[in-house]
């Protein structure tokens, strides 16, 4: 029930945003996050922003991934 | 000319003739038709018959990449190209509502003759009606097809066995999103053309080529690969494994399908096949096909292996699903 | 296939699938544990990603009742249909809504009899439907678990700022957490660790699984949809479990964080109020659902049509309320594949393309 897809910001506007994905691009509301910026990511559902996506925070969880990937090939080379 | 279809275009009287011999004709000149006998004379064919038809009635009827004129054209040649058989003449029965704008029908008709010459193929005989203001969404074509099999080579589901490739001419899903999008309700703006093309100069050489090797081939029309999969594993009472890491999906159609929730498997096309290719020759046959326009992206997707029946997927995070048929045309979805 | 879109590929490597599920069961005990995620969206993923065969033995992956189409009750189609026929209202709908039977009939059945529905992608959508078509009354079906429900309410709000007078919803929003505890203190069930929802978390805050974790012991993960983030949730159960903890942690911290998002749950306070609403399969669940608050009563399909969606449960041979409450799988219901498929459905948990009865008939089990 919870659809939702990372999606960044190319334009800004009056409570609206146009957001883009794979190069396809729609016009979402911004109405559920504040100050959101050209550039930001955020995650889009029925036509939301309902949350930035935090690029940092992502790569956190990459780091860990790969890691996780690293210690697997080990114990398997 | 008027500027609109009347419903008198379509009563048989001198409006109709008028509307055939001044504007039909003028795209469709060719010695078949140009006599308008009750019938095309298309003289002796040399060869195994194959025919087929289809209709058209696709909304809106030009969108980015075709229109309802070059598919109705390719859909039939492609019937035939995948049975093998080469298009030799294709009918064209209008159905227009009344009010189509007269420039609409003449961009539809043009682009059936670029169609036609593309694929080597003659409208040889065609009728037009006209219905009642909504009694039909703007132009409805069906075409009928006519084709030869020069080698003989037939559609073998019974022949494929394990150890055969799955091959898939080129990425999934570009026609349906195409016309999605078209529709401007989803309020999408992606660059998505529809693929819809032509396939007999694509597939029809390769089978004297790989002679033996091809056993079947169906063009993955509206339910997409994944419908087109079940019926030939239907067909051949055998079971494909596909490899989802190996389909083929463009990135902007794949932003479509993320966004609403679709599934690229069961999205039409209409400038793709779908092969099942000897073991032993598919990579070869993948060359080959790369060779041509509408095959740069051609790839082994799959194959068939030992055991029951149906269409399974080795899914990316190293599982097995089922691949099965959907039950309707898929919505855009929150869930 | 194309692999280049950024935060979505990079969470679907197979190499570090792999990886995960090996360190899945390394950590799994002498019998499977009982995980149970309570999101639509995660039955699906898990079903296309083909994981719970991959997990055999070591996970046992239990599904909730996390599909809001699943759980809508067949009164509420019908109240549906009744606006679109009766009243002659324009319905739009997400197009999840489409195929779910009513008593007797389902919306997509009845567009074949001339009921008007219009699929839309997003609520405001149907408001510029309203906008553009004044002498109608356009009725959105407002279906949604909290993820939805700010969208709803955004909806609402636009259209009252607008002065859209021809909107209305007809609203089937739920909660959650309410339903995990009922699952939760259920002896039947036996949850060892709950896989929470990713988007409702962003909107509601992982904190708000505490209560369930320190009442019931239970271990809470909320864990994104790609297929590395749903093997990390279990991962980090499964050590929860073998550690004898039970903590709220939060996998998907690149979008959800403990409180989650203030701004979206000061608007659902603001156009929604609580109440007790009917699960189907389940019953009626105590504060489980979001109702139109009085100052918007004008959106309210419900008042304004003075139509009140009436809950009743359902009496047949269906199993989907033990499927929804996972204590059974699709396969041990005596219609599942017989009197039950997803053309002809006949429970909730078939209805719904992501219904848990429909994700195993079309992905396997």
């Amino acid at each position: 029930m919870c659809l939702g897809v990372p999606a960044k910001i190319l334009e800004t506007g009056d409570g609206a945003a146009v957001v883009e994905l794979g190069g396809v691009r729609r016009e979402i509301s911004v109405m559920l996050v504040d100050d959101v910026s050209v550039g930001d990511w955020v995650i889009v559902h029925a036509g939301f922003a309902i949350e930035r996506l935090l690029e940092e925070e992502a790569e956190r969880t990459l780091a860990l991934f790969r890691e996780i990937a690293e210690s697997d090939a080990f114990r398997n080379p | 000319m008027h500027d609109k279809i009347l419903l008198s275009h379509g009563e048989g009287g001198k409006r109709t003739r008028d509307l055939i011999a001044r504007v039909i004709a003028r795209y469709f000149d060719n010695p078949v038709l140009s006599p308008l006998f009750d019938a095309g004379l298309l003289g002796r064919i040399g060869g195994e018959i194959a025919f087929t038809t289809d209709g058209y009635v696709v909304t809106p009827p030009f969108f980015p990449g075709g229109d309802i004129g070059r598919l109705a054209v390719c859909g039939t040649v492609n019937d035939l190209a995948v049975c093998g058989a080469k298009a030799v003449a294709i009918s064209c029965g209008l159905i227009l509502e009344e009010g189509l704008p007269m420039d609409t029908l003449e961009r539809a008709l043009a682009a059936m003759r670029d169609a036609a010459k593309e694929a080597e193929v003659t409208i040889a005989c065609g009728d037009t009606k006209v219905v009642e203001r909504g009694k039909g969404d703007g132009i409805f074509i069906t075409t009928a097809g006519v084709g030869v099999s020069a080698d003989g080579w037939r559609p073998a589901p019974s022949e494929i066995r394990p150890g055969d490739r799955i091959v898939l001419t080129g990425s999934m899903g570009d026609h349906q999103v195409a016309v999605l999008v078209a529709r401007r309700n989803l309020a999408l703006d992606a660059p998505v053309l529809s693929d819809v093309a032509p396939l007999g100069g694509l597939l029809l050489p390769l089978l004297p080529r790989f002679s033996g090797k091809v056993r079947f081939m169906r063009d993955p029309t509206r339910g997409g690969v994944g419908v087109t999969l079940n019926e030939m594993a239907s067909a051949a009472n055998a079971r494909f494994v596909l490899d989802e890491a190996r389909l083929p999906v463009r990135e902007s159609v794949r932003g479509v399908c993320e966004i609403l929730g679709f599934d690229p498997l069961y999205l039409a096309n209409e400038g793709k096949a779908v092969l099942i290719v000897a073991g032993d020759a598919a990579e070869a046959l993948v060359a080959a096909l790369r060779e041509h326009p509408y095959g740069r992206e051609a790839t082994i997707i799959g194959e068939v292996r030992e055991g029951g029946s149906g269409v399974r997927m080795r899914t990316l995070a190293g599982g097995v699903r089922a691949v099965d048929y959907p039950v309707g045309d898929q919505l855009p979805r929150i869930c | 296939m194309n692999r280049s879109m950024k935060y979505i590929d990079d969470f679907r490597d197979p190499a570090t699938a792999k990886a995960l599920v090996e360190r899945i069961r390394r950590d799994a005990g002498d019998a499977p544990i009982r995980l149970m995620e309570v999101c639509g969206t995660h039955t699906v993923a898990i079903a296309r990603g083909g994981i719970r065969p991959l997990l055999s033995g070591a996970v046992a992956m239990l599904s909730g009742p996390g599909c809001p189409v699943c759980v809508t009750p067949d009164g509420y189609i019908d109240a549906a249909i009744a606006l679109g026929r009766e009243r002659g209202a324009l319905l739009a709908s997400f197009g999840d809504m489409l195929r779910v039977p009513g008593k007797s009939s389902s919306l997509e059945k009845e567009k074949g009899n001339g009921l008007e529905v219009r699929v839309v992608y997003s609520p405001l959508d149907a408001v510029t439907l309203a906008a553009a078509t004044p002498d109608r009354e356009v009725v959105f079906l407002g279906v949604g678990f909290e993820t939805t429900a700010p969208a709803i309410g955004g909806a609402i709000r636009t259209a009252a700022e607008r002065g859209v007078g021809n909107f209305s919803v007809l609203s089937s929003v739920r909660t959650i957490p309410e339903a995990m505890g009922v699952l939760a203190a259920d002896p039947e069930v036996r949850i060892e660790g709950f896989l929470c929802p990713a988007h409702v978390s962003v909107v509601i805050g992982s904190d708000a699984y505490r209560p369930i974790a320190r009442r019931y012991g239970i271990p809470c993960v909320v864990a994104g949809f790609e297929p590395l983030d749903i093997l990390l949730g279990i991962s980090m159960l499964l050590r929860q479990k073998r550690e004898g903890v039970a903590r709220v942690e939060n996998e998907y911290s690149r979008v959800a964080t403990s409180t989650g998002n203030r701004k979206a749950q000061d608007l659902i306070r603001d156009v929604f109020v609580p109440c007790d609403t009917g699960w189907r399969g389940i019953g009626v669940i105590r504060g489980s659902g979001l109702r139109i608050a009085d100052r918007y009563a004008s959106f309210d399909a419900e008042v304004k049509f003075d139509a009140p969606v009436v809950f009743a449960p359902e009496a047949s041979a269906c199993r989907c309320g033990d499927v929804l409450k996972g204590k059974i799988l699709p396969v041990d219901c005596p219609l599942f594949g017989k009197g039950c498929v997803p053309e002809e459905p006949y429970g909730p948990c078939m209805v719904s393309g992501e219904g848990t009865c429909a994700a195993f008939f079309k992905y396997g089990a």
